[in-house]
């Protein structure tokens, strides 16, 4: 085969810029941890507590990223405004929760208004990601791929900004759960209590939908319709309300880990749905999207990364408040996983060819 | 077919129609809008948005039960459009009873007192039926226009909605007329009110654009057929007519203006050349770049740092010598992040490009690099350019005294705006008819077939992406100048999110489409200040409504429209050549 000297020269620059992305990443990272270490500027209780802040934020983005891959497996499509959907579940969360509060229902039994805030959240986010399916998505399934995706961007501003427009661009505080705060002491380590019961209550979620998907019919359909549509649907499957199935898991499961962020920071805002949901995503990227284990496991290793990272790899290299860069490691792991491993950990899809 | 009863089926029309008039009061729009007349003293926009939505939902209703019930009556569209009406009314009437019964402000911020006044027209509770019986008098309204015939329909149509454009940007068309001196500012106070037109005006107005559009519809042909009619010399001519047209509006158009359209119509102008940039990118090669803003920071903080007397300043050259250097970091920029990322393919890379423009921004704003970007705080005392010598190239401390000619307000910088955004046009315009064009065209089309052609993808991409990096930079660079400070917090995704959605509503690929896209959804929210509130909530419905019924956009590139349609499209309305206003939905 015959090749241009540009050819082969463009080729050379790429690989060139490649490995110099690796080598930065690399050296920042070795280089970073061992400055770090050397140092000895956090004691080991701080390491603990970066790593459990990591575990149930990582849960959060899990829970979100679950969505974001079910639906990627199903329709090939980023689901732009699930962010937004996870959003709205912190929203009607909070003002129920706010109603039980002022009740002073919460005040009494703190664990069930929790399980009553978390399934409405539950169910408005479902019926809003229903809704904008029906509107948005349904009539651009066989459209090129850019089409759906601008549209659910699209949807993303939509839904920002009506709540934008409905609550109020201030940012409101969530009613904290009594029994929640303080510490738990596990091997004379104190961990809060917030955050395990968040890790807690997200793994019982994954755990739930996992088994939904392997062991019930409903799941098989919809691993039928993910491994190829015109198949399921010759198999007697109802292809369109399993997609319907999809978005609304997807939805109710980005609801709940609306809730859940809502304990951890105790705020909601208009905005809020946007970080999260890019971390999530990326989290479904890392796992390899499509695959629902991935996303789990892509969403603790994020979350992981993401808390130890400041103090980890930046402090070390001399950089002043490495925390304000927290979302930039989250980012910049996003495109160094679409560059280099974009079937993700766990999955084999390919970026490059068959998305 | 199940047959539903025809009653049934406009109900639904109405619950969904007041379900949406319920949602433009819940979202504030009605109180914001009333700021703001239609017709002066009498008309105010927030409640015509509640008008319009009673007589389209009853005009639906009754085209839908229509379409059920197979023999057709009058009768029956006026009872359907009714219905669906009256279901808008009462739905607003339960609106106003629970706002004022309960107190619903805990949840939605709007439902509050003001509206209940506005909505009853300040008679409370006992003005509650004044909702209902418009909405009963607006659906029949509907019902009835349905039973007009269509020869006459269009037309009306059009001249409403004409007459409503100019009644929404008077506050222009008045101030320019103004400036024109006596006859112009009789013309002005006649036509227009404070806000909006006179009750006459109105009247005047619709009337005129009605006898027009009747007179130009019983001809039978569009305005585009009749152009394509004509022989091929004159249509040059016109084409080159209403370009030079164009171009002098385009220059003349602050000479006539305020300060205030000055500022809007810079921005205009620079949105168009980033949208001319990204539709290089985006439009020709189909890359998705949603880290547009990236480049437009990197050459906004080049020109920052090379021209600035403030702290962080390095140099202190020229504009016009920044400027081409911010264009060729940008590029450079463009390159290095173009050369990995552009194997990934389709929405991966649009992912990657937005996670590109956060990093930068974070980067940027982080005290990390805060002694060289000043974080936060920015870079201010960007010079102003000057056509003639500053005295010092090096870092001063005082800003400079222009030997010359400043470009020092908006008005001025417009120039430097429009004069690029022409240069770029003309580029875009004959790289498209290039070879490179074609090879970006058809890696949008397919990527597999066009490497299977012998186009080598990550150079043509890469050569897409640098120029779109390019323009992008220029952007930045100017608009670094017109503020004269920038700051991290400036480059938000939202810049980027702007520049496609422009070029989406616009028509991808198509360079008029660029320019129509920029006034649709930079315009129109910059002019009017009531609907800058919602801007990006119109937004969104602009992106999902493009997408869902005219994905090439208001004025498409041929290519695309046959893409889309697989078929050699003749459009309905409107010409290639005269300007079309475009309507978002």
């Amino acid at each position: 085969m015959r090749t241009s000297i540009t050819e082969r020269l463009t080729d050379l620059a790429v690989r060139a810029v490649l490995w110099g992305f690796r080598l930065l990443i690399v050296l920042l990272v070795v280089g970073g941890t061992i400055m770090t270490v050397r140092a000895g500027k956090y004691s080991s209780e701080q390491w603990i507590d970066f790593v459990v802040f990591g575990i149930s934020q990582g849960s959060i983005y899990a829970l979100i990223a679950l969505g974001y891959t079910m639906v990627y497996g199903i329709l090939r499509m980023i689901n732009f405004a699930h962010g937004e959907i996870f959003m709205s579940g912190a929203f009607s969360a909070y003002f129920l929760a706010t109603w039980l509060n002022n009740s002073g229902f919460s005040g009494r039994n703190p664990a069930i208004s929790l399980i009553i805030a978390i399934l409405f959240a539950m169910l408005m986010s479902t019926g809003i990601a229903l809704l904008v399916e029906r509107i948005a998505y349904r009539r651009l399934r066989g459209a090129p791929r850019l089409v759906p995706l601008i549209s659910a961007i699209g949807a993303s501003y939509f839904l920002q900004y009506t709540a934008r427009g409905l609550f109020g661009p201030g940012v409101y505080a969530f009613p904290g759960v009594s029994s929640l705060e303080g510490e738990w002491s596990i091997f004379g380590i104190g961990i809060l209590k917030v955050q395990v019961v968040v890790a807690a209550a997200a793994f019982v979620m994954m755990g739930i939908l996992y088994s939904i998907v392997m062991f019930t019919k409903v799941g098989k359909a919809m691993r039928a319709v993910s491994e190829n549509k015109d198949v399921a649907a010759l198999m007697g499957i109802d292809v369109n309300r399993i997609i319907v199935t999809t978005f609304g898991v997807g939805a109710a499961m980005a609801g709940a880990a609306g809730v859940l962020y809502a304990l951890i920071f105790r705020q909601v805002g208009f905005f809020m749905g946007f970080v999260p949901g890019i971390k999530a995503f990326t989290a479904a990227v890392l796992g390899g999207i499509g695959n629902i284990p991935g996303a789990m496991v892509g969403g603790i290793v994020l979350g992981v990364v993401e808390s130890l990272g400041p103090a980890l790899f930046l402090d070390g290299i001399g950089i002043p408040r490495p925390y304000q860069l927290k979302d930039a490691i989250a980012y910049t792991m996003l495109v160094m996983i679409l560059l280099f491993r974009p079937s993700g950990i766990l999955g084999e899809r390919l970026t490059t060819k068959k998305a | 077919m199940k047959k539903e009863n025809f009653l049934w089926t406009s109900s639904k029309t109405g619950l969904l129609g007041g379900a949406i008039a319920i949602f433009i009061c819940l979202l504030g729009m009605v109180e914001i809008f009333n700021k703001r007349y239609v017709i002066d003293e009498l008309l105010p926009l927030g409640i015509f948005l509640l008008l319009a939505t009673a007589f389209a939902t009853g005009f639906i209703a009754s085209r839908r039960a229509q379409e059920q019930f197979s023999e057709s009556q009058p009768v029956y569209n006026l009872i359907t459009g009714a219905l669906g009406g009256a279901i808008v009314g009462i739905l607003l009437m339960v609106l106003i009873i629970a706002t004022d019964q309960i107190n619903l402000r805990n949840v939605f911020l709007n439902a509050s007192p003001t509206l209940v006044s506005i909505l009853t027209f300040g008679r409370g509770l006992s003005g509650v039926w004044i909702m209902a019986v418009i909405g009963v008098a607006f659906g029949f309204f509907g019902g009835a226009f349905l039973i007009v015939p269509e020869k006459y329909r269009n037309p009306i149509l059009r001249s409403l909605l004409w007459s409503f454009l100019l009644a929404l940007f008077s506050g222009l068309f008045r101030v320019v007329l103004i400036n024109q001196g006596s006859v112009f500012e009789a013309i002005a106070k006649f036509l227009f009110g404070t806000t909006g037109l006179s009750l006459f005006g109105a009247i005047l107005i619709f009337a005129s654009i009605l006898f027009i559009s009747m007179l130009s519809s019983s001809k039978g042909s569009s305005v585009r057929q009749r152009i394509t009619q004509l022989p091929k010399r004159n249509q040059v001519i016109l084409r080159v007519v209403v370009i030079a047209l164009i171009v002098y509006i385009a220059i003349g158009l602050p000479q006539v203006s305020g300060p205030f359209i000055a500022q809007v119509i810079v921005i205009l102008g620079l949105y168009t050349l980033m949208g001319l940039g990204l539709n290089i990118t985006l439009g020709f090669a189909g890359l998705l770049d949603l880290g547009f803003v990236a480049f437009y920071a990197i050459g906004a903080y080049t020109v920052g740092l090379l021209t600035s007397y403030g702290q962080f300043g390095l140099q202190h050259i020229s504009f016009w010598l920044a400027a081409p250097i911010a264009v060729l970091v940008a590029m450079l920029f463009g390159a290095f992040l173009g050369l990995p990322v552009l194997g990934v393919r389709g929405d991966y890379l649009a992912i990657a490009t937005l996670g590109f423009g956060e990093i930068v921004r974070l980067l940027a704003g982080s005290d990390f690099l805060s002694p060289y970007f000043g974080g936060p705080r920015g870079i201010i005392g960007i010079q102003k350019p000057c056509l003639g010598f500053l005295e010092s190239f090096i870092k001063v401390d005082t800003p400079q005294v222009c030997n010359g000619i400043e470009f020092g307000g908006p008005k001025e910088i417009y120039y430097i705006a429009v004069i690029s955004a022409i240069l770029i046009a003309f580029i875009a315009w004959r790289l498209r008819e290039s070879r490179l064009g074609r090879a970006w065209m058809a890696i949008r089309e397919d990527e597999d077939v066009a490497e299977a052609l012998g186009i080598n993808l990550i150079q043509t991409k890469l050569l897409a992406y640098m120029l779109g990096a390019a323009f992008a930079g220029l952007g930045g660079a100017i608009f670094s100048t017109l503020v004269g400070s920038i700051f991290s917090s400036s480059m938000q995704l939202i810049v980027s999110i702007n520049v496609v959605a422009l070029l989406v509503v616009g028509g991808m690929g198509s360079i008029p489409g660029v320019v129509v896209g920029t006034i649709a959804l930079i315009g129109l929210p910059e002019l009017l200040r009531e609907v800058s509130e919602y801007r990006f909530l119109l937004y969104g419905i602009a992106l999902i409504g493009m997408m869902l019924s005219k994905p090439e956009g208001l004025w498409p590139s041929q290519a695309v429209l046959r893409e889309l349609h697989h078929e050699v499209p003749i459009p309905e309305t409107g010409s290639s050549l005269a300007p079309e206003v475009a309507t978002p939905e």
